[in-house]
């Protein structure tokens, strides 16, 4: 299990690969990326991400011990950055190996689903108008009723 | 007892973090007593609906107790991934 709180950029190819390997009895794996979006009408220039060290690493981990328990997971990673990203970058990501598919994917939205409303990061949106904090979305809260 | 602020409760108050003297027995106790200090928290701290809280580094409700804490974080409700 591999859980990473950065503020420098990480390379989804290379995590994937080195996260793939070494798992012979794991027969799927599935990764998600979280890249920073634009805004279709009023153009980002930076997205400032801001978090509560020590606790999001703790947060992070229970996740993680909590997806690998209940979906008979091999292997876990989360990645997630801090600071200023542009437009385009990657955010965060994810991957979870199972023995089959269907833990694999459930893990990973499972992870998704918790990181959104339970992981101590908070969005910040800045552009021409200026900046505002991203407000948390009522169906994040609901997506965790699933679980 | 260390108090921390996150993002727009942060700015609202005007620092990060402040150590402060306290005999609250709960968080909603350490809530009146810092709404009363000052305007700046008593906006932060205006709808409480709209905030988290967490004792120790562990997520938890505004009537959890303070007993033994050492920190205790408030922040508006979180937006990672």
């Amino acid at each position: 299990m591999k859980i990473s709180v950065q503020d420098a950029p990480f390379d989804l190819g290379q995590e994937t690969q080195a996260f793939a390997a070494g798992h012979r009895d794991m027969g799927a794996i599935v990764t998600f990326t979280g890249i920073v979006r634009d805004l279709p009408d009023d153009p980002l220039k930076a997205m400032e991400i801001e978090h509560y060290p020590g606790m999001t690493e703790a947060a992070l981990t229970e996740m993680a011990e909590t997806a690998m328990a209940r979906f008979s997971l091999g292997d876990a990673l989360v990645i997630h950055r801090f600071g200023r990203l542009l437009p385009g970058e990657m955010i965060m990501m994810v991957a979870t190996a199972a023995r089959h598919r269907k833990d694999a994917f459930e893990a990973a939205e499972f992870l998704m689903d918790y990181l959104k409303s339970r992981a101590p990061f908070w969005k910040r949106e800045i552009t021409e108008k200026g900046a505002d904090w991203v407000a948390s979305k009522s169906e994040d809260e609901d997506a965790l009723a699933r679980w | 007892m260390n108090i921390l602020y996150f993002a727009w409760v942060r700015e609202r108050i005007g620092l990060p973090r402040e150590k402060v003297e306290t005999t609250a027995r709960n968080v909603a106790e350490l809530v009146d007593e810092l709404r009363a200090r000052e305007e700046r928290y008593a906006v932060a701290f205006s709808d409480l609906a709209g905030l988290r809280v967490a004792v120790d580094q562990q997520l938890t409700d505004f009537d959890a107790s303070l007993e033994g804490v050492r920190e205790v974080a408030f922040f508006p409700p979180m937006t990672g991934g």
